[in-house]
């Protein structure tokens, strides 16, 4: 090994303790300064966190981000969802590539650069977006990529690339309780501890009896509990699970140390609204999990942030290292003798499935990011074995407002059984995509109007795991009750081909299958091969019923929501639009996804003959 | 009607603690797996043993078992997703059972038989997969990997030596040694090891004892497989619930 790369492998492991579990972040930052992961690098890193070579390199071998090979000194990845689609991203790319005498996917002769595409980056108002060696550009424009490719030419590094292009918008359109709260850090601890006495709390001397007191008569944490249980608030990360009886269940469970993870893996495409709350309220969110901590008597938490919002770093940790000099973090918080926690941000590597909360803590725990066998959850074994909540950003921010003015005030926004509001992340054929904060009941009709959405054929709500509504279906309400939401919202007008909308779907779930179980890891593969089989104009009823058919054992056999929800756009759009599959399809009762004229397409390019003879159907039209 | 459950109108007596596919098994009624085995930790990934408790699905593997379940495991509906699974399973790899020295001894295979796939019905991958011909003892064809885990659980639990691993992910996931060069003679792996007699499949195969037994006297030639039912029973305690 370079001695330089072994220097930068000592000085990152020694900085993480040669911890193990951290191996996240230390894969990360040897990336970060050497481009990529040799195998010399992996086999140090093993011997300096004490783990077998293999399991340090599965790690490394399961996520987007991470390369055991060279990817270039210049890695542009092109957002592929659905939205930047629509803005015209695949134009963009191939000019690109063009320009930099490139295919997609390769890396250049040279070593310079390699261009290829990503899971929705998180920018969908602001897109077409890339992002050049894991830092965020949005806006591309073909003189953008002009620009672009030529600094990548003069190997001008990034850091110095025009300040402009790494702006993020926020964009929010409209705010509500929770955007636009102005609440000064440590209002709602002091709610907190002025709502009950917290008299074993002061007489505990250290953290393990004070932990220990949490769940046996210390008032102030359950009299907190009592409000988040009042307020009727469920988890804003699309499952809706009463926040109350998880942070309940956790309190009670018994364990050594508690911990409390903030789920920041925002994946699902069209999905953004973390992202802004996390720039715009970074404080709310860190007093939502303190106030977590409180409850449930944990000692640590952690951000789960998505490697896509690898620029959000620095900030948010600028914000941690102010509360922790606000007294706001660290130990006996608020003067309160034994209430210790800290707040720690770990960046995902791109990975959808993260999201799931157990392959979140899996990925946490420095391995592959697989949902756990359940039972046991999260709230008893979670990180490192302990009892562990994991909620969305959005779910630890609007507790802070419920620990502040408590469970009455915030039940009072909604509908009888959606308390509060939900922030929805607005993009596609609209005036005005962005961020929309509603009281929970709004229609769908009501939010189209609002962002100035025009001939609207159909909007997919919470993702390609959500549903797609039809214009028949715009007065239903975004709700628990009637539409639950994890918060994407995408638009598409008349123009839109909604065949193609489901494809792009199938293509993310088979990039994003963790490959655990059968099920999914071959079945979406398969999904996406018939989705291209019918694209290219091969399809016919058969293709429509061996989807019908994998949807089935999808839902039955796959190991967890990924599998489970894989086929959803593809069923809501065959439903609902199938004028969009049926004039693709061939009216044969079979037809084989071999093309015999494509196949000689390379010999007709060795031969340089592309004249009627060289092609199948012309010469059999001649021979008749 | 404490401690029992039924499976297929068959009641089930089990102990606190097992699984659905443990109690089976012991009660003599065979549940099609591949990533179950008697002396391992369950595992949930191959969903071959699917069925339905109380009318919803789950992995019998990892399922505790409770009184009063109501199991459905060979009803047309389960076994045709079963069948798919398989089908899944020999397309997504490269499988060649005539040529293969596991002929007879496969659990994939004798799966295929049990649940009459005659077909592999979907279109093949054709992955890229070289074999591993460097090791003295042992010859690896990952062509036929199922990705079972059953080697990596052995290595690391058994023999405490984690010779295996997997890296990618999705349909890219494979299987990998323990060694920077990546080949499994600069690995301490020994034909002698536990994760060298667990491939249900024949990715692991010892060298210079091909065909010892001839094709037509091996072991699911003799009797198909639900007929060795009493080989799965589970040797250890149920350890339902640990995590490593």
């Amino acid at each position: 090994m370079p001695e330089a790369l072994a220097t930068i492998v000592t000085e990152v492991v020694d900085k993480h303790g040669r911890d193990g579990t951290r191996l996240m972040q230390i894969l990360r930052e040897v990336q970060e300064v050497h481009g990529w992961l040799p195998p010399a690098a992996i086999t140090a890193i093993a011997a300096a966190v004490g783990w077998p070579r293999a399991r340090v390199e599965s790690t490394a071998g399961f996520y987007s981000f991470f390369h055991t090979q060279p990817r270039g000194r210049y890695r542009v990845l092109w957002s592929d969802n659905i939205t930047d689609r629509m803005l015209g991203n695949m134009a963009l790319m191939d000019a690109m590539c063009k320009k930099l005498w490139l295919e997609p996917g390769r890396v250049s002769e040279d070593g310079l650069v390699s261009v290829d595409t990503t899971s929705c980056t998180g920018m969908c108002d602001q897109g077409p977006a890339v992002l050049v060696n894991y830092r965020a550009i949005p806006g591309m424009t073909p003189e953008r990529v002009e620009h672009m490719t030529e600094l990548i030419r003069k190997q001008v590094p990034v850091a110095d690339w025009p300040a402009e292009w790494f702006a993020i918008q926020d964009n929010v359109r409209r705010a509500d309780i929770l955007l636009d709260n102005d609440m000064a850090p440590g209002v709602a601890l002091a709610a907190c501890f002025a709502r009950g006495p917290a008299d074993s709390l002061l007489a505990a001397s250290n953290e393990r009896s004070w932990r220990e007191g949490v769940h046996t008569h210390s008032q102030g944490p359950s009299a907190t509990l009592d409000e988040i249980k009042k307020s009727n608030l469920r988890g804003r990360g699309g499952a809706g699970f009463t926040t109350g009886i998880k942070w309940e269940a956790c309190h009670h469970a018994p364990g050594e140390t508690r911990y409390v993870v903030c789920n920041a893996d925002e994946g699902e495409p069209g999905t953004f609204k973390d992202r802004v709350l996390l720039t715009r309220q970074p404080d709310l969110v860190f007093e939502g999990m303190t106030v977590a901590a409180y409850v449930v008597g944990a000692a640590k938490g952690y951000v789960y942030l998505r490697g896509e919002y690898r620029y959000l770093l620095e900030p948010l940790n600028a914000v941690l290292s102010r509360r922790r000099q606000q007294g706001l973090l660290g130990r006996g918080i608020g003067g309160q003798p034994g209430f210790d926690f800290d707040i720690e941000v770990h960046l995902g590597a791109g990975a959808y499935v993260c999201g799931e909360e157990s392959a979140l803590i899996e990925s946490l725990e420095g391995k592959r990011g697989v949902p756990r066998n359940r039972p046991p959850y999260p709230v008893t074994n979670g990180f490192l074995n302990q009892p562990t909540i994991v909620n969305n950003v959005e779910t630890f921010a609007a507790a802070a407002l419920v620990a502040a003015k408590g469970g009455d005030w915030y039940r009072a926004f909604g509908t009888a059984k959606s308390a509060g509001t939900k922030l929805l992340s607005v993009s596609g054929d609209c005036a005005r995509p962005g961020i929309y904060e509603y009281p929970f009941g709004v229609t769908v009709a009501q939010v189209l109007a609002d962002c100035g959405a025009a001939d609207t054929q159909a909007v997919q709500v919470s993702g390609p795991s959500g549903v797609c509504l039809a214009d028949n279906e715009f007065g239903r309400r975004i709700a628990f009750e009637d539409i639950p939401t994890a918060g994407a919202f995408m638009v598409f007008d008349r123009s839109r081909d909604m065949f193609e909308v489901a494809r792009n779907f199938t293509h993310f779930f088979a990039h994003e299958s963790c490959g655990f179980c059968t099920p999914c890891r071959v079945g979406t593969s398969l999904l996406k091969n018939l989705m291209d089989k019918i694209a290219d104009g091969h399809g016919t009823q058969y293709d429509l019923n061996e989807i019908y058919k994998l949807n089935q054992l999808l839902q039955m056999a796959a190991h967890c929501g990924l599998g489970h929800t894989a086929c959803h756009p593809l069923f809501d759009t065959m439903e609902k639009f199938r004028p969009a599959y049926q004039r693709r399809l061939k009216s044969l009762e079979f037809e084989p996804a071999f093309d015999l004229d494509a196949a000689l397409s390379q010999a007709r390019q060795m031969t340089g003959r592309d004249d009627a003879g060289a092609h199948l159907e012309s010469a059999e039209e001649a021979a008749k | 009607m404490s401690d029992v459950f039924n499976i297929d109108g068959r009641e089930v007596p089990f102990t606190p603690g097992q699984t659905v596919m443990q109690a089976a098994l012991t009660a003599g009624v065979f549940i099609p797996h591949l990533c179950y085995h008697p002396e391992f930790k369950p595992h949930g990934s191959c969903k071959l043993c699917t069925v339905k408790v109380n009318g919803q699905p789950a992995s019998s593997c990892t399922l505790p078992a409770a009184a009063g379940m109501e199991v459905e495991s060979n009803t047309p509906e389960i076994l045709d997703k079963r069948k798919m699974l398989l089908q899944m399973l020999l397309v997504e790899g490269n499988h060649f059972c005539p040529s293969c020295e596991k002929s007879g001894h496969c659990k994939l295979q004798a799966l295929g038989y049990e649940l009459e796939v005659m077909t592999p019905h979907f279109n093949q991958f054709y992955p890229n997969r070289p074999v591993d011909a460097s090791h003295h003892d042992v010859l690896l064809d990952f062509n036929r990997c199922i990705l079972c885990e059953l080697c990596i659980r052995a290595s690391a639990e058994v023999d405490k030596k984690n010779v295996f691993a997997l890296s990618g992910r999705g349909i890219t996931k494979h299987l990998i040694v323990n060694a920077e060069s990546g080949r499994l003679a600069d690995t301490d792996f020994a034909l002698a090891d536990k994760a060298a007699q667990v491939c249900p499949v024949g990715v692991i195969l010892p060298k210079r004892v091909g065909f010892a037994v001839p094709i037509g006297q091996r072991r699911f030639d003799a009797a198909p497989i639900s007929a060795h039912v009493d080989e799965f029973v589970p040797v250890a305690p149920a350890r339902q619930g640990e995590r490593q």
